[in-house]
């Protein structure tokens, strides 16, 4: 994967697991399901030239994920090109939530008779798919639920046929549409299972005034975990979010791709406090169920929180270390907030070691609060504390007798007394990094970098810290292990720095890529 | 009694010569797990801290005298078929432990338990442990911890997460109640055992007395929690809290696939339901152990 400034990234055009409009439509028509002639544009003119092949009327309809397009004035009908281009430069001057609409679909307006719903779902109970079938389909669906078949679909076989026969053999359609309107049922667990798709919607599926089935909407989300066996989807961001991916979004991706030690997962969900709100918090839990309950105390005790992230899974300090990273490019950060479970399985000492070392390098001007309760809590909270008792701003730990909503409290007071605002900024590192008087070394991801003249006093550390890895009895150092292996060592590694420099030997540094963090942080230090 | 493990259980690990799989094995056996052996292709004859390895769960199970539950451990994309080999081998329980296993593989998995008549909790799950007796999986992390952190009681504790299910059972320890079993079902949408069938093993439970959930927005398991309860199938009390109250209501709980479910999945319609069905729900999930508690006293067992 190459990296670039986000703008770059953008322009490659990213896509995440849950696909538009146009995404999913292209995927029912390889699979034999009938959907409008159209293409998608991102310009007036582009549209124009749409619609001028495509020869008639056209509807256009603004690719985005929100339900109810219609109700924003999102979807528009236009007789001829030119009327297309003028009601596509409205549409693209729509924006949905903070994010601007950037292309429209263009497509031949069709002549509907019967409108169906259809879905494809997974029924947690069955373990098993289901198809949700309503014949009188359209809007309002969610009223009529007596009238939805629900269909049992085989996860190998596909979907029951006599369900779907019975379904619609029962119903008052025209007898010559029901083969091709089972027909199309039927491909749509094809393409779900083909895609392995978490859910497919066509709302509606309709029967033209000419007799033809087609899909008129299509919504569908690909499985987060299956992207990996897919690469014809092209996404490359294998997240379901309720946006378009953010600049630090894409980055956090990258940095979870590229190291698979432990889970990283990041979202932005505000860039401004609500009204009456203490403040926007950079949040960084640490377990699904412990982040989203954390989440909740420090909501309860009222913040707004700019992110969700979640590091876990037994993580790497180096992956703790980017996300602290990526979590304090956000603007106008009040404090920061970090919380699991409280009684982590996981070592947490390593945590805290990417902790300490973000927070140093940023010079955290902002209190931090950090619930390290698990094991090794006690000795996770005197590595993060001590390391950075140096700093500018309150920087605690609390194990996991510390109740959440004690220690949101806790941070609370801090805050306010702090009445401090973060604005990102570029990390510093030691003088003799990048010099001829250190000797560097490869890593995963990154270089150590020694301070030569330093070595002997900094080696009893590293030797306690990082046992093995170099010779012992040198006056430069020289590994003891292959590069290769050497290279997987940057947690030890990033513990050797912290611990070095709590002794007052501040001679080893690890520096880490954070690829196109620097783009979207800026900042001078 | 404890249900779903105990120190009789015979247990297989799958992937046991790699990473996870070595640490959660000296997790298991430190604990008082009765690991019998462990597989990885192409490994027979070695050992790992004792517990023979053989090539495949056949020849495990013919070595052995038999598995009475498989642990897996293996990379998300070769859990699959990790699993549809413990249970062509005959293995009538499994625990999946990895994250990120494929939703349509979780659902080919659940077609072959279901024809073979065999079980399997998780997807992503941090496993199950029974205070005092055994564990399966890497709750604890530590047998020393796991040691430290449970106490064996009268309640049975199902979680959705796998941090809070340790932390559960660890509030509710520090105030006083010990624990018959945890069990944490795992966190994707395509789970082998449900709340609800976790639920009704606890009811058969003699030993236990009441049950703590910790529930989660998304799903229909806490509603189908509810209905066993409204249909006198569980009766011993429930204790419940659902996260993500804070979270955002996105999308996914309003398209329409979601709403003609019946407006189940989200927070409120999971508290309704359960505290319309019988049970206590707490708002804070501080506020556990106190109603626990007031739980036990209605059924006049000791919490220890």
């Amino acid at each position: 994967m190459m990296f670039g400034p986000p703008a770059a990234m953008a322009a490659m055009g990213t896509s995440v697991a849950r696909l538009h409009e146009y995404q999913g439509k292209a995927l029912l028509k390889e699979h034999g399901i009938a959907v409008p002639k159209g293409s998608v544009a991102s310009s007036p003119a582009e549209a124009e030239r749409i619609a001028r092949e495509l020869g008639g009327p056209v509807v256009l309809k603004i690719q985005a994920w929100t339900t109810g397009r219609a109700a924003i004035g999102g979807v528009k009908f236009a007789d001829t090109p030119e009327e297309a281009a003028i009601a596509t430069k409205e549409l693209l001057d729509i924006t949905v939530g903070n994010f601007p609409v950037e292309q429209v679909l263009v497509e031949e307006k069709i002549a509907i008779k019967h409108e169906l719903f259809v879905s494809l779902t997974v029924d947690d109970a069955a373990r098993a798919p289901m198809i949700l079938l309503a014949l009188e389909g359209g809007t309002g669906i969610e009223d009529r639920a007596g009238d939805v078949a629900k269909l049992p679909v085989h996860v190998r076989d596909g979907v029951d046929r006599d369900s779907l026969d019975h379904a619609i053999g029962n119903s008052s359609l025209p007898k010559a549409q029901h083969a091709p309107l089972a027909e199309a049922v039927a491909s749509i667990a094809t393409v779900a299972k083909s895609v392995e798709a978490r859910s497919v919607e066509i709302n509606p599926l309709v029967v033209t005034d000419d007799g033809r089935v087609m899909a008129a909407d299509c919504r569908m989300t690909v499985d987060d975990y299956a992207v990996f066996r897919h690469p014809e989807l092209g996404i490359d961001i294998a997240r379901e979010l309720d946006h378009p991916p953010t600049a630090l979004e894409r980055i956090a991706y990258h940095v979870e791709e590229a190291d698979h030690r432990g889970t990283f997962y990041f979202a932005q969900l505000n860039t401004k406090p609500d009204a009456g709100s203490k403040g926007l918090v950079g949040f960084h839990g640490a377990g699904g169920g412990g982040s989203m309950m954390s989440m909740d105390a420090i909501t309860n005790v009222g913040f707004t929180i700019a992110n969700f992230t979640d590091t876990s899974g037994n993580p790497s300090a180096a992956k703790v270390y980017r996300a602290a990273r990526i979590i304090l490019s956000q603007p106008d950060l009040c404090g920061y907030f970090g919380s699991g479970s409280g009684v982590a399985s996981q070592e947490q000492f390593w945590s805290a070691y990417g902790l300490a070392k973000a927070f140093w390098e940023l010079e955290l001007s902002i209190p931090a609060v950090i619930r390290l309760g698990g094991n090794s809590e006690d000795r996770a909270i005197d590595i993060l504390q001590d390391a950075c008792t140096d700093l500018p701003a309150a920087i605690e730990g609390y194990r996991k007798d510390d109740t959440p909503g004690v220690i949101g409290q806790r941070f609370a007071s801090l805050v306010i007394a702090a009445s401090a605002t973060w604005q990102p900024r570029s990390p510093r590192k030691p003088s003799f990094v990048g010099t001829s008087g250190a000797t560097s070394f490869a890593i995963t991801g990154g270089t150590v970098w020694i301070d030569t003249p330093r070595w002997n006093d900094a080696l009893p550390t590293v030797q306690e810290f990082a046992p093995g890895l170099f010779d012992a009895d040198t006056s430069a150092p020289t590994l003891a292990i292959d590069a290769e292996a050497f290279a997987g060592k940057d947690s030890e590694l990033i513990a050797c720095e912290v611990e070095c420099r709590r002794r007052g030997c501040d001679a080893v540094f690890v520096e880490l890529d954070i690829p196109g963090l620097t783009e979207v942080a800026g900042g001078a230090h | 009694m404890a249900i779903i493990i105990d120190e009789t259980k015979r247990v297989c690990i799958q992937g046991i010569t790699g990473r996870e799989g070595r640490a959660r094995a000296a997790l298991m056996l430190g604990y008082g797990t009765n690991v019998v052996a462990g597989v990885t292709p192409k490994k027979a004859g070695e050992e790992v801290l004792g517990v023979p390895v053989f090539d495949s769960v056949k020849d495990a199970v013919t070595a052995t005298g038999g598995i009475d539950i498989s642990v897996i451990l293996v990379p998300a994309k070769f859990v699959k078929s990790a699993a549809l080999e413990a249970i062509g081998a005959g293995v009538k329980l499994l625990l999946i432990v990895p994250d990120r296993v494929p939703m349509w593989d979780a659902m080919e998995i659940a077609d072959a338990a279901k024809t073979a008549g065999a079980q399997f909790i998780g997807p992503n799950t941090l496993g199950v442990l029974s205070p005092g007796r055994a564990v399966i999986g890497m709750m604890g992390g530590k047998a020393e911890s796991a040691k430290a952190w449970f106490k064996p009681g009268p309640v049975g504790v199902i979680s959705r997460s796998g941090g809070m299910s340790s932390s559960t059972a660890y509030y509710l320890g520090k105030a006083g109640i010990g624990i018959s079993t945890i069990v944490h079902v795992g966190g994707d949408s395509v789970l082998g055992m449900r709340i609800p069938d976790v639920a009704l093993q606890f009811e058969n439970d003699p030993d236990t007395h009441a049950i703590v959930i910790f529930g989660e927005i998304g799903g229909s398991m806490e509603e189908d929690l509810a209905a066993l309860m409204t249909a006198g199938k569980v009766t011993k009390p429930v204790v419940a809290y659902i996260g993500g109250k804070a979270a955002k209501e996105g999308t996914r709980f309003s398209h329409a696939g979601a709403i003609i479910e019946g407006n189940r999945g989200t927070h409120i319609s999971k508290t309704t339901a359960l505290r319309n069905a019988g049970a206590i729900v707490v708002d804070g999930f501080g506020d556990l152990p106190e109603a626990a508690k007031k739980a036990l006293e209605s059924t006049s067992v000791r919490s220890m």
